[in-house]
């Protein structure tokens, strides 16, 4: 502790009647960081980024955004803070430099500072070219460049992105990542969502893992692998029986079964002595397990030992878990 | 104040981009005015000539249907991202609406100087001083604040931009039931007392009033007081509303 906090949330709750969507969340996110909010659809992610932005009232809880609460002093909130949502806030029927200059003008620049930072800003996201096309026209990636543009018109010293990579293609999203760790360079700080484990890993300095509306583990990314699962055992068995006979005896302890595949991992601290230990006790006869793997842990197996199932990624690149 | 006229701006543009909507708000007017004046106006004696009578109605009427563009877009906007971030940017709702109403106003002016021109040519003869022209300008102008803070009212309430075009039917209408296309003598008995009381009858009576140099009577206090009334009425409501979506 001690430095400064630009995002701090305690025990944030809020229902839709007898739907529970958060059940008590707390965030702490020192000034100049990325901090990312880790987990499924329909975790809560959303819920919590639009009451952080004075969209949204809490039913409990109270949050201080840039040092302001969210609930007293909203005005302040807001003009510290800019919001990038899920879906592009942008007009189509304008073009990219239209879009810009009208969000210029409504941040409260003159007309000349609203033309000459639009122009900055398409140079900066790569958009010049499509300046003065409709944004109707773009890609999904261009528009999502539009869009987070738009947030930085004026220097918000807090800035939020819900979910800014869901939908694009590898490529558009790499170019996204970059964006995003060139903000932080400026001394803003970053509250990102995302459902893709890989994108915390990447961009995140803290990582909150969202389920259900509860913050079931915070950490930086390494931490979070370490503390949760260093390595990972992945044992293929020889059939059915031999497949269940080792779910039992792992117990608690088999993560990512697979049934389909006749596979089960478990966490491991990596050495020959736990791994030798491990199939001695789960297989004693040494005739169920036919091939193992030594996995070294990713965020999907965090999220798997913690939840009980993967953050469900629509578009897995990998088959493998 | 600037955030509005930026806003003003925003909707303006969008308006004339939108070809469609600009294609029916600008020649569905002059399509309405030939078809009563050609294929009703034959049977419907008013005793003057029929296009003289009728070119206030079908104004308000255009009017009613270009409402209806209102709601959907403000409905438009509400779904679409771009509302949580005016929000956030703390932009206020009357700033957001009075874009969209100063669009719809625009447009109207466009159809309504159409609708009189073409309407000169078929034989509309006026018969009008420069302060009777002004009235008739205030009370159409009245009118169209009047429905379209209302439209956009209903474009908040409306869960999807459908809903929103299903209520502004009600008021796109209302100039039927009233003296803008028929006089109200013709009717049954039973829906007098509607025609002659509810809002467009008094404009309708305003407007031709002045535009023929004939008495106008209450009918201009009246047609004022409407108009006031549910434009007031709408701003408020939709103030509140805009308000209420941060839930």
């Amino acid at each position: 502790m001690g430095e400064p906090l630009a995002v701090e949330a305690t025990g944030l709750a809020k229902s839709y009647g007898p739907i529970s969507v958060l059940a008590g969340v707390d965030i702490a996110v020192p000034q100049g960081t990325v901090f990312s909010l880790l987990g499924p659809n329909g975790a809560g992610k959303t819920t919590t980024v639009r009451i952080l932005a004075t969209l949204l009232r809490p039913d409990r809880g109270q949050a201080r955004v840039a040092g302001f609460d969210i609930a007293r002093e909203r005005r302040q909130v807001r003009r510290s803070i800019s919001l990038t949502g899920q879906y592009a806030a942008v007009d189509e029927l304008q073009t990219g430099e239209e879009n810009l200059r009208m969000m210029a003008r409504l941040a409260g620049l003159d007309r000349r500072a609203a033309r000459r930072r639009a122009a900055e800003l398409l140079d900066r996201f790569d958009l010049t070219g499509a300046a003065r096309r409709r944004v109707g026209t773009y890609s999904g990636g261009m528009r999502r460049r539009l869009d987070l543009a738009a947030s930085l018109v004026v220097q918000p010293s807090v800035i939020f992105l819900d979910e800014p990579t869901t939908g694009l293609d590898p490529r558009s999203r790499l170019a996204m990542w970059q964006v995003v760790t060139d903000l932080v360079g400026s001394g803003m700080t970053v509250f990102l969502t995302t459902q893709y484990l890989e994108e915390a890993d990447r961009l995140a300095d803290k990582i909150s893992l969202i389920d259900a509306g509860r913050v079931v583990a915070e950490g930086t990314p390494a931490e979070l692998k370490q503390r949760f699962a260093d390595q990972r055992l992945e044992l293929h068995l020889v059939d059915g029986s031999a497949y269940e006979e080792v779910v039992r005896r792992l117990g608690p302890r088999a993560i990512a079964t697979n049934p389909a595949q006749l596979s089960v991992s478990t966490a491991t601290d990596g050495t020959a002595l736990h791994i030798r230990a491990l199939l001695d006790e789960v297989d004693p006869d040494h005739t169920a397990v036919r091939r193992f793997a030594v996995h070294t842990a990713t965020l999907d197996d965090v999220f798997l030992a913690l939840t009980g199932h993967t953050a469900t990624s629509p578009e897995k690149e990998t088959a493998d878990v | 104040m600037s955030d509005t006229l930026t806003m003003v701006g925003r909707c303006v543009r969008l308006s004339t981009r939108n070809i469609e909507a600009m294609m029916t708000a600008l020649f569905l007017p002059v399509m309405l005015l030939l078809l009563f004046v050609y294929l009703f106006g034959g049977a419907i004696d008013t005793g003057t000539k029929y296009v003289t009578y009728v070119v206030p109605g079908v104004i308000l009427l255009c009017a009613g249907w270009s409402s209806a563009t209102t709601a959907v877009t403000v409905s438009q906007d509400m779904q679409g991202g771009i509302i949580d971030r005016f929000r956030s940017m703390d932009i206020g709702g009357v700033s957001v609406l009075s874009g969209h109403v100063a669009a719809s106003i625009a447009r109207n002016a466009a159809s309504t100087v159409l609708v009189l021109g073409v309407a000169l040519l078929v034989g509309f003869r006026p018969d009008a001083g420069p302060l009777a022209w002004l009235g008739a300008v205030g009370i159409l102008l009245s009118f169209v604040l009047a429905i379209t803070w209302l439209a956009a009212a209903i474009g908040l309430l409306a869960k999807t931009p459908e809903a929103a075009s299903g209520f502004t039917f009600f008021v796109a209408f209302l100039p039927y039931p009233s003296s803008a296309f028929v006089p109200i003598d013709t009717m049954p008995g039973w829906l007098q007392g509607f025609a002659r009381h509810q809002p467009v009858t008094p404009v309708t009576e305003t407007v031709r009033g002045l535009l023929l140099d004939l008495p106008v009577g209450n009918n201009a206090w009246w047609a004022l007081a409407w108009c006031g009334g549910i434009a007031a009425m709408s701003v408020i409501l939709s103030a509140v509303l805009f308000q209420r979506r941060i839930r």
